[in-house]
């Protein structure tokens, strides 16, 4: 029993789902008597099969669906409500089923709700007579041939089936196949309590009769097996070790001359393709199967939210991989349902807009080369682009001009940013709900891409390519320190040749390599660091020659620099070992032709290794934080030192200084020079830098009161005002970042870094000794910032304490009671800094009258009348590094004396 | 741990057993037969970046990738002069396959409860974890390895 049980759940829970579908269908086209005869018998054969299995509730429930259904075969019209009660009725059969599964007995509970409301539809008094004109006359022929004189109609059939109570009475049946029919069989048999053996006599003379319509059908299932899904995967294993030693043959063939063994070991080859095809197929499935809940989804989400959706399914029967189709299942209804529910608009507006009231939702899927093409368009409203431009400046995932040079397909994949859609204004304004981010992270997971058009006003088209198959992949096979590796070729963008001089040339920055690529910085990793585990070594040594792998993962894009690219090859992926599974670097590894083994290079995983080269800690925050830092325009003072560009930013310099070499003197191993009278120390900008003992000696000064510093350099370059855009985040301590500044990679150069190493105390604290060391509260989203005034702010004699947001000043506010003047940015994600001050402001007492100074890129009236209602100290330019410590100043005579 | 113990209680309990014997240095080891699949000499390992220490690399074994372990990095043992012999035990767990690289592999032995004892307290903790009982032989002692312990390492640890 328990084998039945399994094998009823099984095949119940498919036919509830086809059911759904059908009965969609059905609402649209009430006169299709195929399909009601389809959901007809797909009920019955639930209802059958509970009751010999004896379920009763199931049985019941069942019974009173399949009574409203027998009234619409009979022409009762079809109406929206009946069809939501089915619906509702078979939601509730799953659930049962469901607690079936889990349990093993059905579930304690009653119907009595849904099977009244059920009979009382049934009940209803139809207009037309009960022989429905198409249906009727089949049945009735059918009945008739076969059976006595007294035809019956199919209602009084099922009332006598009803009746009949007790299919345990019969007597053993044959197993499986049989027992959908047998309760078919049983409705035949008219008068109620009927001995056994004629009903099983009357089964297979009813059977084909009643289905004569479904002949064709009936045929094709049974040309049907099922199969363990086991049992398949292990002979793909198998064929996919047959390619491979295949594979080796053809390698050996090559080598050896004997012409004797070419011809059968064609054959093989031949033969292997096409059991691989073979067994590949067995593997496929339609690509229908994930689309079966859909018309419900949409149906329901159409009522629900009363607009009318109309779903068009185009290539169901395309195919593709079981494993795949497992995968972007869930995706697929979540983009539907996101069509449904934001993409069309409500039927007012559509009305309005002069599109027909009622919206579409278009799934279609094709094969294109070895991938498959998923394309969800729906005619609703469109992506407001605008909104999601906006959005991401103010997010801080793009900087303005990066938004200018984008596509505008590019720019609507900001929906698939993480926590994107969640924000309420885009959501409003443009829709597209939670969740798009998982969406695409699940289709990029099976090495699929998705995109992505959308026009205003006319829909959005989602287009995901994902291959056909995850066993067997194109690879590209590279060699990297005497290693070969395979990388999937769906990732691969394009292949560079690296020269040691001329434009294809690695440049480095700190170390780290970059290449010029059509105008872009490509930052670039060689796999040979990545497998050092070490992203800061093997850096130094330039490479001369190799390739670069040009890869796109998302949308982040970054060279592979290899020694040696050889071929494509169709490659089987096995899975790592579970000793190995953790290394992020490896999606699987594989067997070459010539039998060695391969690991292949996991993109996704490379992808996130590029970036976390950075610093530490918060990892995935830095490429937004430089682009956040990009806002401004910034003037910057280009050196060159170390080899490479570095740069400064200008306000924080002093003066440029160009020394006699010679009169550089050397104090406890430090170098020093007198300035002004004073003695100044000199720190080398980078390690490389060699200071020179004769002729002149470049030299930036940064000063703050009484005290100097000078960073040696080899050569002042320019001054350069540009949008500081910030493009790889170097992980030494003594850089901020890397950027193009006049079309040259350009290290920036961190000043506080060397501000304490030419005087131990700088950083630490203030030189004129204070009678209270008042602490400083900087609350700035952009790291770039906050490292750049810190040392500023500390020179100027405060403790220093810092915040990246608005939520974490006030947080750190309420714990610390020693500060004693907050410096805020203005321009911040989420609560910007009038927001913060104005929470402050709320609160009172302590934080109330707390001194603030904020910091703003623009001022303009409109923020400096905000900022005096708002009681803020002073208004500061965000470069303006003296003015912030005048403003600090003129706090420290005056208000917060008083708050002292 | 635990099955560290079952295997213990196994080999007391019931009378003869085989081992198969691999040796590391100086050292002689017994795996229990029925573990062991395969010997082999490991070629064209391929190492594989970042991976735990024991692991040599992979191997592709008669058109199955397994994964190559180091017996002697296991035992926190030096590694083997680069160029000396070498031998593999091909080992099953779970579905997948691996290879124990030792320095050389002996003969088949039958040991009854007779000669075996628990293990010595004394040994170190590592070595204590992967062995389950200690064989008397004549002039030497042979120590039995538990292989789903020697299998136990690095991220996943096989149920």
């Amino acid at each position: 029993m328990d084998d039945l049980l399994r094998e009823f759940l099984t095949e119940s829970a498919e036919h509830l789902d086809t059911v759904d579908a059908e009965l969609v269908k059905f609402e649209q086209d009430p006169n299709n008597q195929v399909i009601l005869r389809n959901i007809f018998r797909l009920v019955h054969t639930i209802k059958g099969t509970c009751g010999f299995l004896g379920l009763p509730r199931l049985e019941t429930l069942a019974h009173a669906a399949e009574n409203l259904m027998g009234r619409f075969r009979d022409g009762f019209p079809v109406s929206s409500a009946s069809v939501t009660l089915i619906l509702a009725t078979l939601d509730r059969l799953k659930a049962i089923l469901a607690d079936l599964e889990a349990g093993g007995t059905e579930p304690a509970g009653s119907d009595a709700d849904l099977i009244e409301a059920l009979d009382a539809m049934s009940q209803m008094p139809a207009e037309a007579a009960a022989p429905a004109p198409a249906a009727a006359p089949l049945v009735v022929q059918a009945l008739e041939r076969e059976l006595k004189p007294g035809e019956v109609s199919l209602e009084d059939l099922e009332r006598a089936f009803m009746e009949a109570e007790g299919p345990d009475d019969l007597p053993p049946l044959p197993p499986l196949p049989a027992i959908p029919e047998a309760p078919a069989s049983v409705a035949a048999a008219t008068p109620a309590p009927v001995a056994p053996a004629p009903v099983v006599e009357k089964a297979p003379e009813s059977k084909p009769v009643e289905m004569t319509a479904e002949a064709a059908e009936a045929a094709q299932k049974n040309r049907t097996i099922r199969v363990n899904v086991e049992t398949l995967e292990h002979l793909m294993t198998m064929v996919s070790e047959l390619v491979l030693t295949r594979n080796q043959l053809l390698e050996i063939a090559r080598r050896h001359e004997d012409t004797s063994y070419k011809v059968p070991l064609q054959r093989l080859s031949h033969v292997t393709a096409e059991l691989q095809d073979g067994v590949m197929k067995t593997r496929m499935q339609p690509i229908g199967n994930a689309w079966q809940k859909l018309p419900r989804v949409v149906r329901d989400l159409s009522s629900e939210l009363s607009k009318g959706i109309e779903l068009v399914m185009v290539g169901a029967e395309t195919e593709l991989d079981r494993q795949v189709l497992e995968l972007i299942k869930d995706p697929l209804t979540h983009m539907v349902r996101n069509s449904a529910d934001h993409g069309i608009e409500s039927t007012v507006e559509r009305i309005r807009a002069g599109k027909p009231a009622g919206g579409t939702i278009r799934l279609s899927a094709y094969h294109e080369g070895g991938t498959i093409s998923i394309e969800i368009a729906d005619d609703g409203r469109g992506l407001d682009l605008a909104a999601i431009r906006r959005k991401a400046v103010d997010r801080g995932i793009a900087t303005q001009a990066d938004l200018e040079r984008m596509s505008d397909s590019d720019v609507a994949k900001f929906i698939f940013h993480a926590g994107f859609s969640t924000a309420a204004v885009v959501t409003s304004v443009s829709g597209r709900g939670v969740g798009m981010d998982v969406v695409k992270t699940n289709i990029e997971s099976i090495g699929g891409m998705i995109d992505i058009a959308t026009q205003r006003g006319q829909g959005t088209t989602f287009t995901i390519k994902i291959p056909l198959t995850l066993a067997i992949i194109s690879a590209l096979i590279v060699e990297s320190v005497g290693q070969r590796y395979a990388v999937p070729q769906i990732a691969v963008r394009e292949l560079v040749r690296i020269e040691a001089e001329g434009t294809n040339r690695v440049e480095r920055i700190n170390g780290a390599p970059v290449m010029r690529l059509r105008e872009r910085l490509l930052p670039i990793t060689s796999l040979a660091s990545l497998m050092d585990g070490d992203m800061a070594s093997a850096s130094s040594d330039a490479p001369v020659s190799g390739f670069v792998v040009v890869a796109q993962v998302g949308r982040q894009r970054f060279g592979i620099l290899v020694d040696e690219v050889f071929h494509t090859e169709e490659i089987v992926v096995k899975p790592m070992s579970s000793k190995l599974r953790h290394i992020p670097l490896f999606a699987g590894n594989t067997i070459l032709g010539d039998g060695a083994v391969v690991l292949i290079v996991d993109p996704n995983g490379i992808a996130r290794k590029v970036g976390q080269g950075v610093a530490s800690g918060d990892a995935a925050d830095q490429t937004d934080e430089a682009g956040e830092a990009a806002l401004d325009k910034a003037t910057l003072l280009v050196f060159k030192g170390g080899g490479s560009f570095k740069a400064v930013p200008l306000s924080l310099v002093t003066r440029i200084e160009e020394i006699d070499a010679g009169k550089i003197e050397w104090l406890a191993g430090r170098p020093l020079i007198q300035y002004r009278g004073k003695l100044m120390p000199l720190v080398p900008a980078d390690p490389a830098i060699e200071i020179r003992s004769q002729g002149s000696q470049a030299l930036v000064v940064f000063s703050d009161g009484d005290r100097a510093m000078g960073l040696v350099v080899d050569e002042i370059v320019d001054i350069v005002e540009d949008h500081l855009d910030v493009e790889i985040v170097a992980d030494r301590s003594d850089l901020i970042g890397s950027a193009v500044l006049r079309g040259r990679a350009t290290d920036i150069v961190d000043v506080s870094h060397f501000l304490p190493l030419a005087y131990d105390d700088w950083a630490r604290g203030p030189r004129t000794p204070k009678a209270k060391n008042p602490t400083l509260l900087l609350v700035d989203d952009s790291a770039f910032f906050r490292n750049l005034l810190t040392p500023v702010l500390k020179a100027a004699g405060y403790e220093v304490a810092t915040a990246a947001s608005a939520e974490d000043a006030l947080r750190l506010l309420k714990s610390d009671a020693t500060i004693s003047v907050v410096v805020a940015d203005l321009e911040m994600p989420g609560r910007t800094g009038f927001d913060l001050v104005a929470a402050m402001r709320k609160g009172g007492g302590r934080l109330g009258d707390l001194p603030v100074i904020a910091l703003s890129g623009q001022i303009g009236p409109e923020s400096i009348t905000k900022a005096r209602a708002l009681s803020i100290s002073d208004l500061v330019a965000k470069f303006d590094r003296s003015g912030l410590v005048a403003a600090l100043g003129e706090l420290n005579t005056t208000p917060l004396d008083q708050a002292a | 741990m635990q099955a560290a113990n079952t295997n213990a209680s196994e080999t007391a309990v019931s009378g003869e057993h085989d081992y198969v014997t691999v040796f590391v240095g100086d050292a002689m080891f017994g795996l229990a037969i029925e573990r062991v699949h395969d010997v082999f000499m490991p070629s064209g390992v391929t190492t594989v970046p970042l991976a735990p220490r024991e692991i040599v690399g992979l191997i592709n074994l008669r058109g199955r990738v397994v994964t190559a372990l180091c017996l002697r990095r296991r035992l926190g043992l030096p590694d083997r002069e680069p160029g000396a012999a070498c031998m593999a035990i091909g080992l099953e767990q779970g579905s997948e396959t691996f290879a124990l690289v030792t320095d050389g592999v002996g003969e088949v032995l039958k040991l009854g409860a007779e000669t075996c004892e628990p293990v010595p307290i004394n040994l170190d903790a590592r070595w204590r974890d992967l062995a389950s009982a200690v064989h008397r032989l004549d002039g030497r002692l042979l120590v039995i390895l538990d292989i789903t312990a020697l299998l136990a390492f690095g991220e996943a640890i096989a149920a």
